[in-house]
């Protein structure tokens, strides 16, 4: 019992500890917001406040309990069961992103002059990093990473006794502060004389739906852009013509979505509260299909008619106005609104995934690989499964994987991000995510182990 | 028109109701409870205690797949069943008829008949009303003593420690579920449940439950603890047949109802399944009646064919089973005894966290796999399922261990340390083998 006592000790102190540094930090960010200027020393203390409070709180939380699941009270706390402070969170956050995407200029940006408020805060780090003032997208992206790696470490030591999540999560957090954040970051400071274009090595069309957009190849092509823009460039073509559906075969798109994907690695981290959130009914799977596959057309369709202008260098398609008719209803549609405001601004009351299951191009273009031609599956242990639902619960893409594991059937489906969790949530050892054999990967007409049976019916109900 | 009606939405009625529907696409098919109106998932009930799903993430099917098969659901109590017209009597005063009648009826807590068993804070965990109970119980509780150690016991501590409420858990053998584990594995889940601050009283019988003025629990009395003070008991030295009901009926009964091979009970066009079931003529190395899930569903899928024509004697194959001890899984396949037979050896391998282990059981003579235990590690079920009817050597077993392991990926593997161990302890040198998919989905 001496052993529960210090664990006791640590999570005492240090849960408090964690979330009053967290709560300075974001006092501090919502002083800077509503305008008040403070001094540069502030913002270090506001982001180093954040970043170590994230991880107290987290390592605190969990490193005293014995190693293992931990879900208790999810559906009882009102941060995770759709209460008032997941509504209050909910409000904050769309609003953070509505201002983000439509009204920089009350973060404080400014189309003349210097900027203020919240994003001339940031200012310190920005010349830190690329000797340049801060932009409303770097706050983001500074904000963005800190919950990452923040709450990454608290994502690790909930799941120690998982070396898939474990390693998982480090991948998802160093691709977000590497490939995302201080890489593209430096280089653009390096680079001053560039025109700008997407330097973040994992941010493949049509995720990044710009990609092809006039304006963006012919900045990756402009001379001061050098051989640095053309390396871009091919990278970014064959990143989703080759690279993608190749590793997507080899080990579904998990290698993506869950591995270094930035939407998929703050889902992961800052989302696992509320991964359980998401709708596992078939009406929404229903929904899932057509919205995201309409999405992937919707971009194929915008690109094409982009890439017609880019060759034929005219602005209009079909006598309609490519940016006003094309290009701006699907930044503001799908890049903005659904991406950022419903994805991640709704994480409290839809959960985590929103965007990444009815919404992700990318992932719709992946999910099509892994359910047609893909090595990975989740595996069902013959007979083990007590349909305790745990795993569908827990399911962030909403997939009802008991449905499966309980007819001894693998989970083949296009949504899966290979996250992980339904396999480590059961408490029979039953799923197991894994690249074999095409061969007898969709098990359609699986047989229950357990007793001898001569045959069985195809019909499953 | 053939009406199948079907007493009992457990696993068990619930199974022979879908596999009915798969093989027959007319006749009726009525699913009748008195517990819940929709199936649900027993094993579910911790884990909507503890909070980590709501009660109706415990539906294994949403409410309109039954409408959609065409099994009527029917939320009712059978008062009495009489044979000769096949009718079923409800307590609302209505009537039922039958051409075929399927008795699902599952089980109760045991009781054995303990002083105060009937008081307030007294009770089994097995049916929804049970968790409801229990819930209501939790208020105020800071002390609970859970009575038999098995795995309704330890899921019961399980979701109070979710809660910080004190557990004392008595247990009659002299380890943890000592008639089914063996010695060093009934070690390390009583060592874990340790950790996880259960106090285990070993060896300990419960001699009375006493009262408080209101009629409701205050404490318990034991033989090797004196009095515990307690606000909750839980009852969980495991569960027998719930079929009260029938003991007068036209139908033969024992500790269960009596059955034959193929489900049939004494009276025509009757059948009995599930936990409820006794066999005359226990299945080839099986008990009589178990009470399991796996068996349930898998006597449902036996009896179905049978209700749809094809008459088909249940056999099941090799035992298997899991649970889960807090936080460390479960797994066996084929058969480990608590005292390992005259005619067999065991080996056993503990890592040194003391949160793994795996015990192999096999022939002395002719060195024939006869099962294992895993604790912690996760194995697949098909395999060891094919080489315990292939039967596989001992040796064969050690050289697998890459292909059965079911660990998720990256996680670190002990197939090399554990037949290092078994080398050195029988002077063998046995290779292990080198994951293959060949031979795993072969």
């Amino acid at each position: 019992m001496s052993n529960t006592n210090e664990n006791n000790l640590v999570k005492s102190l240090g849960v408090p500890t964690g979330l009053m540094l967290s709560f300075i930090g974001l006092v501090i960010l919502i002083l800077s917001w509503v305008g008040v200027s403070l001094s540069p020393i502030f913002m270090w203390i506001c982001l180093g406040s954040l970043l170590t409070g994230m991880m107290v709180f987290g390592i605190s939380t969990y490193a005293g309990e014995s190693e293992g699941i931990k879900n208790n009270g999810i559906w009882t706390n009102t941060l995770t069961n759709r209460g008032l402070l997941a509504w209050v969170s909910g409000v904050v956050i769309t609003g953070f992103y509505v201002e983000l995407y439509w009204f920089p200029e009350m973060l404080g940006l400014s189309a003349e002059g210097t900027n203020t408020g919240l994003i001339a805060f940031f200012d310190p780090l920005s010349y830190a990093l690329k000797g340049a003032p801060a932009s409303q997208w770097f706050v983001y992206g500074t904000i963005y990473t800190i919950c990452i790696v923040g709450l990454g470490v608290k994502f690790i030591f909930k799941y120690r006794h998982s070396r898939y999540q474990m390693w998982r999560t480090i991948s998802v957090m160093a691709a977000q502060l590497f490939l995302a954040y201080f890489i593209p970051e430096i280089l653009e400071g390096m680079n001053q004389d560039q025109p700008y274009f997407v330097k973040d090595l994992k941010h493949f069309w049509p995720l990044n739906y710009y990609f092809f957009e006039d304006w963006h190849l012919n900045n990756m092509t402009d001379q001061a852009s050098g051989s640095m823009g053309m390396f871009y460039m091919v990278w970014g073509i064959l990143g989703f013509t080759v690279l993608t559906p190749i590793i997507t075969y080899y080990v579904g798109k998990r290698w993506y979505c869950s591995w270094i994907c930035g939407c998929g690695g703050l889902a992961e981290t800052a989302g696992d509260p509320f991964r359980h959130l998401s709708d596992k009914s078939i009406k929404s799977w229903k929904l899932e299909r057509w919205l995201i596959h309409g999405v992937l057309v919707y971009i194929t369709v915008v690109t094409a008619v982009v890439l017609y202008a880019y060759f034929t260098n005219s602005s209009s398609f079909m006598g309609l106005d490519i940016y006003t008719y094309f290009r701006k209803p699907y930044a503001f549609l799908i890049g903005a609104a659904f991406s950022g405001i419903i994805g991640v601004g709704f994480y409290p009351l839809l959960g985590n995934r929103v965007w990444c299951r009815f919404g992700c191009p990318m992932a719709a273009y992946m999910g099509i690989v892994q359910r047609f031609k893909s090595r990975f599956r989740i595996t069902t242990n013959g007979g083990q499964c007590i349909s305790c639902g745990n795993c569908s619960t827990y399911c962030e893409q909403g997939i009802d994987v008991r449905a499966y594991a309980q007819k001894g059937q693998n989970i083949v489906r296009a949504s899966c991000v290979g996250c992980g969790v339904c396999s480590a949530v059961c408490p029979r050892g039953v799923l197991k995510l894994e690249n074999g054999p095409e061969e007898n990967r969709v098990t359609d007409n699986p047989i229950l182990i357990g007793h001898e049976k001569t045959e069985l019916n195809k019909e499953i109900i | 028109m053939e009406r199948i009606v079907i007493i009992g939405n457990g696993i068990s009625g619930i199974t022979t109701a879908r596999n009915v529907r798969k093989q027959n696409s007319q006749a009726q098919i009525i699913v009748i409870s008195s517990e819940t109106k929709y199936f649900f998932s027993r094993t579910a009930l911790m884990y909507a205690y503890m909070g980590h799903m709501k009660k109706e993430h415990m539906k294994p099917y949403e409410d309109n797949f039954w409408a959609k098969n065409r099994i009527e659901l029917c939320f009712a109590h059978v008062n009495t069943i009489d044979f000769n017209n096949q009718k079923l009597h409800f307590s609302n005063g209505k009537q039922s008829n039958y051409t075929k009648l399927v008795l699902a009826l599952g089980s109760k807590p045991n009781k054995f008949g303990w002083l105060g068993q009937d008081l307030d804070g007294v009770q089994g965990l097995y049916s929804y009303n049970d968790l409801e109970l229990m819930e209501e119980n939790s208020k105020n509780l800071r002390k609970a003593v859970i009575v038999g150690g098995g795995l309704i016991g330890v899921e019961m501590a399980e979701m109070f420690r979710s809660r910080n409420i004190e557990v004392d858990f008595l247990v009659r053998e002299n380890r943890f579920w000592g008639n089914v584990l063996p010695k060093e594995e009934g070690d390390l889940v009583h060592r874990h449940i340790g950790e996880h601050g259960v106090k285990l009283l070993l060896e300990t019988n419960l001699l009375e439950i006493l009262s408080d003025e209101n009629g409701r629990v205050r404490a318990v009395k034991t033989d090797t603890h004196g009095e515990i003070e307690c606000q909750f008991v839980g009852l969980t030295a495991g569960v027998s047949p719930n079929i009260q009901f029938l003991k007068e009926a036209e139908l033969e009964t024992d500790r269960g109802i009596v059955v034959n091979e193929f489900l049939e009970t004494s009276q025509p066009n009757v059948y009995a399944l599930g936990d409820c079931a006794q066999f005359k003529v226990a299945p080839k190395g099986r008990r009589n009646i178990e009470q399991v899930w796996y068996t349930g569903r898998m006597m449902g899928e036996t009896l179905a064919k049978t209700l749809t024509g094809k008459k088909t004697e249940y056999k099941p194959g090799n035992w298997f089973n899991s649970a889960k001890f807090f936080d460390i899984e479960y797994q066996t396949y084929g058969v480990v005894s608590a005292q390992v037979e005259e005619e067999n050896e065991q080996f056993y391998w503990e890592h040194t966290n003391g949160r793994l282990g795996v015990k192999f059981v096999f022939n002395k003579s002719s060195e024939q796999f006869v099962g294992i235990n895993t604790f912690g590690i996760r194995m697949r079920h098909e395999l060891f399922d094919k080489w315990l009817t292939q039967s596989k050597s001992i040796d064969f077993v050690m050289e697998h261990l890459e292909d059965v392991n079911f660990d998720p990926e990256l996680y670190k593997q002990y197939g090399s340390e554990i037949v290092n161990a078994y080398n050195g302890h029988f002077g063998k040198n046995i290779q292990i083998k080198k994951k293959k998919w060949a031979r795993i989905f072969s």
